[in-house]
């Protein structure tokens, strides 16, 4: 199959290397291959957390620049920080609520309104749908499903190579018994709003 | 986790590389696994701790790398199959024991891993570890990917037995924490219960001894030089024309999907087991084609070896690497800057997507202390009694958590080496500095190396303060269990006996959450001639999480001085658009530090 590129953009701790894993297993579940690489260590203390996916025969999941097809950022800012790793035919997901560093509060650096990251990447990119995917997951009962907002919009996207039924499956696989109903309600809710949008 | 000692042959799991080589293990009677904590190789660690008990397999976080070395050393010459693996800079702590492995041997197969960090993602150095391979003669094994990783364990063992010497693995970062679907094998663990075979003439390298074993390790790795041309892991993939490429790790990955792409005709090398240098088959290669493209990260040892092997052998063939400049001398490729020699070495250039870019400001994000870190409060202290005592002070930082002392508004790093060198230069500098020397270290840092220079300080009646930021775990790297942590069937180790026994001036224990208490002990200590040591005992948030209550401003109170945001920086802290402070709910810990530092009393627990 042609290689499908996932770049994930995210702030340590949001749940970025879970997600990958629930697609991960999704893959194994449909039988295609899956190659990822993420980072561990110093940067997840509140950096930049990116998580690189290839779906296919890829041996390296390292995204060459401009080859990402669906770009899914939990950040505005981080969104457009993978601009370099996007092209005129990238889709992208974005939750819209951002997370202003400590660097900002200090007055060392700027973080513009996030209206104009996300307009930056409207004009360039293919197709951008944004979420408010932490109203959704405070909705569906669990803050920290918001990940699973962020997969659910994911999989409305035409070309996303796992269907719905196995991203589901390997959900119930990997996440907690007790948060598994509100990390449904959020994934549908996302694949909804995002198929609305698509 | 537990799915890596569960899962049956023929299924097959999402893992991580590092995860992958515990099923290698697993799966090719291991006995005995030994480490200290360090990314990239930290979840090796992770995984074991989790299901070593269940296995049957020994494992330990030992106090430091050389320790874990020599543990999995004892088990190899007692006859069972032992793994021990660190990151790059790890092995520099074991290099001592690890440099008389090779003269020793092994009877039992012996893995010992290094994870390096190119480009340093999470590391003082990119040091190339490779050059160990060559340093302690040993076999050098590289996997590409993590069903490499697995694989290879299996053939490591047996290269180490065959030979009777320990292999190197080396993985990089983006083989380590590369997650794929791996094939599972049967699960086959060996007997915890060795038998050592006394024999001083071999073990015991007294010169007289480590004079014949030299000799002795150069005539192995010439055997193993042949058995690596016939090596299946070292093989040609055949695409035809003339151009070669001579590829190892990760960069065999990017080499094979660029070719793949662009539909190239070369013909790529992989080489798995590395050194010694398979030079019959590479010679071969070289003769196949006219010119070669050698992908390796990060130093060009190959490319050396490549370059030694045409002088030997008289044959004149176009190399291309990092010592023409084709590739660049520092930092982890990735598929472009490939592409990019690629495109050179074959004059033409390959097709790229066309770049996008942005002239927008973006924020600047580095990593940062958690929300309810116990270290911003003890910083915070340290800064104002500095001040308040006029002290012109020197902070030699370590390794750990607290090198993020580094950052603003804390600036509180000044020099940094290595795992425990805080103490050692801190030593150094109360007496070539003209400073007064401030030196932070953490518990398990401090176990693992800065014992020895404390007791070097003491000894030399220098003049320092060393801050013990004993958060009761390994912390940067996920949090892995140390010996001054109480454990069932460990002992605890207490570090103020360990600093009463050295014969420190000063010693005092505080809550870092406590402000005033902290204030008084780190007076306190500066105020002492000698060495003085302050503990400051808080365990980290992540592992034991406060939050029993959060905080919040009362926008009536809040004048907007933030004095909280400036001298510590919580990352569950916003200045809003009218110039007042909001505390974020879902990020605050409940630490409380802020609430004292607020002269307005603005800060109040949320209800």
């Amino acid at each position: 199959m042609k290689t499908y590129s996932i770049y994930i953009a995210g702030v340590g701790g949001q749940g970025v290397v879970k997600t990958s894993m629930v697609l991960g297993k999704a893959c194994v579940k449909k039988g295609v291959n899956i190659v990822m690489s993420e980072i561990h260590g110093m940067s997840q203390r509140g950096g930049s957390v990116p998580a690189e996916i290839k779906i296919g025969d890829a041996l390296n999941p390292v995204i060459e620049n401009g080859g990402t097809d669906l770009l899914i950022s939990f950040e505005p800012a981080e969104a457009l920080r993978a601009i370099n790793k996007c092209s005129n035919q990238t889709i992208a997901i974005i939750n819209k609520s951002p997370i202003i560093p400590f660097t900002v509060s200090l007055g060392i650096s700027q973080y513009l309104n996030p209206e104009e990251y996300i307009s930056e990447l409207k004009s360039k990119l293919k197709k951008v749908v944004v979420l408010d995917a932490e109203s959704i997951a405070k909705e569906s009962g669990n803050i920290l499903s918001l990940n699973m907002v962020m997969l659910g919009a994911s999989a409305a996207v035409t070309d996303f190579p796992v269907g719905k039924e196995y991203l589901i499956e390997a959900m119930k696989e990997s996440l907690p018994e007790k948060a598994i109903e509100a990390n449904l309600k959020a994934f549908e809710s996302g694949y909804e709003l995002s198929h609305k949008e698509l | 986790m537990k799915e890596i000692l569960t899962a049956k042959p023929g299924d097959k799991l999402y893992l991580l590389g590092n995860e992958a080589a515990v099923r290698g293990a697993l799966e090719n009677r291991i006995s005995v696994a030994s480490t200290y904590p360090g990314t990239p190789s930290s979840e090796i660690g992770d995984v074991f701790y989790e299901i070593a008990g269940e296995a049957g397999v020994y494992f330990e976080f030992s106090t430091n790398e050389k320790v874990a070395l020599e543990v999995a050393a004892s088990a190899a010459v007692s006859g069972l199959r032992s793994f021990v693996w660190m990151k790059h800079v790890g092995l520099n702590v074991a290099a001592d024991s690890f440099m008389s492995l090779a003269y020793t041997g092994v009877r039992a197969g012996m893995i010992v891993l290094t994870a390096d960090d190119p480009s340093m993602f999470s590391s003082q150095n990119e040091q190339d570890n490779r050059w160990y391979a060559r340093l302690g003669n040993v076999p050098l094994i590289e996997p590409s990917n993590p069903q490499e990783m697995k694989d290879l364990m299996g053939y490591a063992f047996e290269v180490s037995e065959k030979f009777g010497l320990p292999v190197l693995m080396r993985t990089t970062t983006r083989v380590s924490h590369m997650r794929g679907v791996v094939d599972m094998g049967s699960v086959n663990v060996g007997s915890k219960i060795g038998h050592f075979v006394s024999d001083p003439t071999t073990l015991v390298p007294l010169p007289a001894n480590a004079y014949k074993a030299h000799k002795r390790v150069v005539e192995k790795l010439q055997a193993v030089q042949e058995f690596a041309n016939k090596s299946e892991w070292n093989r040609v993939i055949d695409k035809g024309g003339n151009l070669g490429i001579i590829a190892s790790g990760p960069t065999y990955n990017y080499a094979m999907d660029i070719v793949k792409e662009n539909n190239l005709k070369v013909k790529i090398l992989k080489l798995t087991l590395t050194y010694p240098f398979p030079e019959g088959l590479v010679l071969d290669f070289l003769k196949s084609i006219d010119s070669v493209l050698i992908a390796e990260e990060v130093d060009p040892i190959m490319e050396k070896e490549v370059y030694s092997l045409l002088g030997k052998y008289g044959v004149n063939k176009k190399v291309y690497g990092k010592l023409d400049g084709t590739l660049p001398m520092v930092y982890e490729y990735s598929p472009d800057i490939l592409k990019n020699a690629l495109s050179k070495a074959i004059g033409v250039k390959l097709p790229g997507k066309a770049l996008l870019s942005t002239d927008l400001t973006l924020p600047a994000r580095p990593p940062v202390f958690c929300p309810g870190c116990p270290h911003r409060g003890m910083y915070d202290a340290v800064e104002k009694v500095v001040k308040e005592l006029c002290i012109d002070a020197v902070f030699p930082s370590d390794i750990g958590c607290y090198t993020l002392g580094y950052m603003p508004p804390f600036h509180k790093a000044d020099y940094l080496l290595s795992m425990g060198s805080s103490i050692g230069t801190g030593s150094g500098l109360s007496k070539f500095s003209g400073k007064r020397v401030i030196s932070f270290i953490g518990d398990s840092t401090f176990f693992h190396a800065g014992i020895p220079a404390l007791i070097n300080a003491v000894h030399n009646n220098d003049t320092m303060t060393v801050m013990i930021l004993d958060n009761r775990i390994t912390a940067m790297t996920g949090g892995q269990p140390n010996p001054g942590m109480a454990m069932e069937g460990k002992k605890e180790i207490s570090i103020e006996a360990i600093v009463r026994a050295i014969g420190v001036n000063f010693l005092t224990t505080v809550n870092p959450y406590n402000i005033k208490a902290s204030h008084e002990a780190i007076k306190e200590a500066l105020s002492t001639e000698g060495v003085s040591v302050v503990i400051s005992r808080q365990p980290c948030v992540l592992i034991v999480p406060k939050k029993k209550v959060t905080f919040m401003v009362d926008p009536q109170k809040c004048t907007g001085c933030k004095i909280c945001i400036n001298e510590i920086a919580c990352p569950a802290m916003f200045v809003r658009e009218d110039g007042k402070v909001v505390v974020d709910e879902m990020l605050c810990n409940g630490c409380g530090v802020c609430v004292q530092l607020c002269p307005e009393k603005a800060i109040i627990v949320r209800r």
